[in-house]
C-alpha cells in the first residue's frame, strides 16, 4: 500500500472520528475546549504509532488465541509511559483530560487499528497507519472542540473572540449535537467527492454536455 | 458512611449517568442498542462486571498498589484484573448456567474493553463521594444500573427509528446520537 493511500485513509477517507466512529469517549467528553483535542489527539497518536509498530514486529510471534490480552497490554505500556511524561512535564494538559487518559487503553481506535491493520502489514506501514490514524483523531477532535469552544464559552485556544456564549454547547448534550452535525456534514462532503470522481468514469456523454453548457 | 449511599446512588445512576454525562461506554451503548432484549443483556452483563471490578480493584489499590508504591503499575494491572475477570466469569456462566450464558455470554468478550468498566475502577479511586471500599461497590454496582437504564432506553427508542425515515446524510449514527442529544438533558436535570 502506497504511503499516500495510507496518509489519506487516515485523514480523510478512512477518518477513526467521522468514518469510522471509533474512540467516541474522549471525542464527546473532551470537546469542550479545543486545545484538549490538542492533547489528547497527541497522547493517541503516540500510543497508537508505538504499539502499531511493536504488534506489527510481533505479528508472526503473538498466537491468534491470546492475541487481544497481548495488544491490550502492549497498548497498556504506553498508556502508562504516556500518563508519567505528561503528568511529570505537562501537568496541566494531564489534569485537563482527567480519567480519560488512563481510559485510551481501551479506545476502540487502537485495538482496531492492531487488529485490523499492524497485525497484517509491515513494520513501515504499520508507522505511518498510526501515525496519519491518530493526526486524523487530532484534527476531527481539535476541530469539534473549536466549534463548541466558539459557540459554548465564546473564546477559541482560549482567546475571547466573542461577547456571548450559548451554554448548551458545553454540556453533555451539545457534545452528542455536535458530534451528530459533524458526521452528517462529513458524510455530505465524503458523497459530493466519491460522485464527483465516479461521475467522468460511468458517465461520458453528460460531461461533454455540461462543458458544452458551460461554455454556452 | 452509609448516610452518603443516597448521595452515590442519585450520583452514579442519575446526574453522573457513565454514557449519557461522563460519556463512557460509548461504543456498546451505539451498537447494541438495536432491540430492547440485546440491551438488556449486555447492560446487566456490564453491570456484574463493573460491580466485581470495582470489589477487586479497589482493594488491589488501596492496600497493595498504594503502598507499595506500585501506583503507576494501576493501568496495567487494572486492565489485566478486567480481562481476567470477564474470562472467569465467562468459564463460570457456561458451567453453570446454560440460559444466562446464552444471555449474557456473546457480550462478555466485548467488555473488556468497554471505557465504562475502566472508568468506574479509576473514578471510584478519585471521587470525593468514595471513602470505602462498600461505597466503591455501591458506585460500581448503581454505576452499571445507569448503564443498563441509559441502553434500554436508547433501544426502545431505535425499535421505532427503524420505521421512519431520516435524511440520507442524517442516517445511522448522526440521528441515533441527535436522540442521545435530548435524552442526555434529560439527565442533565437532575
Amino acid at each position: 500500500m502506497k504511503a499516500k493511500d495510507i496518509a489519506l485513509n487516515g485523514l480523510f477517507r478512512q477518518n477513526p472520528t467521522l468514518k469510522l466512529v471509533l474512540g467516541t469517549c474522549p471525542t464527546l467528553a473532551l470537546t469542550t475546549l479545543a486545545m484538549n483535542g490538542i492533547g489528547m489527539g497527541l497522547a493517541v497518536t503516540f500510543v497508537l504509532t508505538c504499539s502499531n509498530i511493536i504488534i506489527s514486529l510481533l505479528r508472526n510471534v503473538i498466537p491468534s488465541k491470546v492475541r487481544i490480552p497481548a495488544y491490550i497490554l502492549i497498548i497498556a505500556t504506553f498508556v502508562t509511559v504516556i500518563r508519567m511524561v505528561l503528568n511529570k512535564f505537562l501537568p496541566d494538559i494531564a489534569a485537563s483530560l482527567g480519567t480519560y487518559l488512563p481510559l485510551i487503553v481501551v479506545n476502540c481506535i487502537i485495538l482496531g487499528r492492531a487488529e485490523a491493520f499492524a497485525s497484517k502489514n509491515p513494520v513501515l506501514a504499520s508507522c505511518l497507519d498510526g501515525i496519519f490514524m491518530g493526526l486524523g483523531f487530532m484534527a476531527a477532535l481539535t476541530l469539534m472542540g473549536a466549534f463548541r469552544e466558539f459557540f459554548g464559552s465564546g473564546t477559541l485556544f482560549g482567546l475571547k473572540v466573542m461577547d456571548f456564549s450559548i451554554g448548551f454547547f458545553v454540556q453533555p448534550a451539545g457534545a452528542l449535537f455536535t458530534y451528530a452535525v459533524f458526521i452528517a456534514l462529513y458524510s455530505l462532503i465524503f458523497m459530493a467527492v466519491t460522485n464527483r470522481k465516479k461521475a467522468p468514469k460511468t458517465q461520458t456523454a453528460p460531461t461533454t454536455e455540461k462543458e458544452v453548457n458551460g461554455n454556452a | 458512611m452509609l448516610k452518603m449511599i443516597p448521595a452515590i446512588i442519585m450520583t452514579a445512576m442519575l446526574s453522573q449517568n457513565f454514557i449519557l454525562v461522563q460519556f463512557l461506554g460509548i461504543c456498546p451503548f451505539l451498537g447494541v442498542s438495536k432491540n430492547i432484549k440485546n440491551a438488556f443483556g449486555m447492560g446487566l452483563a456490564v453491570t456484574v462486571v463493573m460491580f466485581i471490578a470495582t470489589l477487586i480493584t479497589y482493594p488491589l489499590y488501596t492496600y497493595l498498589l498504594k503502598p507499595l508504591g506500585f501506583d503507576y503499575m494501576e493501568i496495567i494491572v487494572f486492565i489485566f484484573v478486567i480481562a481476567s475477570l470477564v474470562q472467569v466469569i465467562e468459564i463460570i456462566l457456561k458451567k453453570t448456567s446454560k440460559p444466562l450464558y446464552e444471555a449474557m455470554g456473546i457480550y462478555l468478550p466485548l467488555i473488556t474493553t468497554n471505557c465504562a468498566v475502566l472508568g468506574v475502577t479509576e473514578l471510584v479511586l478519585t471521587s470525593e463521594l468514595v471513602t470505602g471500599l462498600f461505597d466503591a461497590c455501591c458506585y460500581g454496582l448503581f454505576g452499571g444500573l445507569g448503564f443498563t437504564l441509559a441502553i434500554v432506553l436508547m433501544s426502545g427508542m431505535r425499535e421505532k427509528l427503524d420505521t421512519t425515515r431520516v435524511p440520507r446524510p442524517l442516517e445511522g449514527f448522526p440521528i441515533t446520537m441527535l436522540l442521545a442529544c435530548f435524552m442526555a438533558m434529560a439527565f442533565s436535570m437532575f
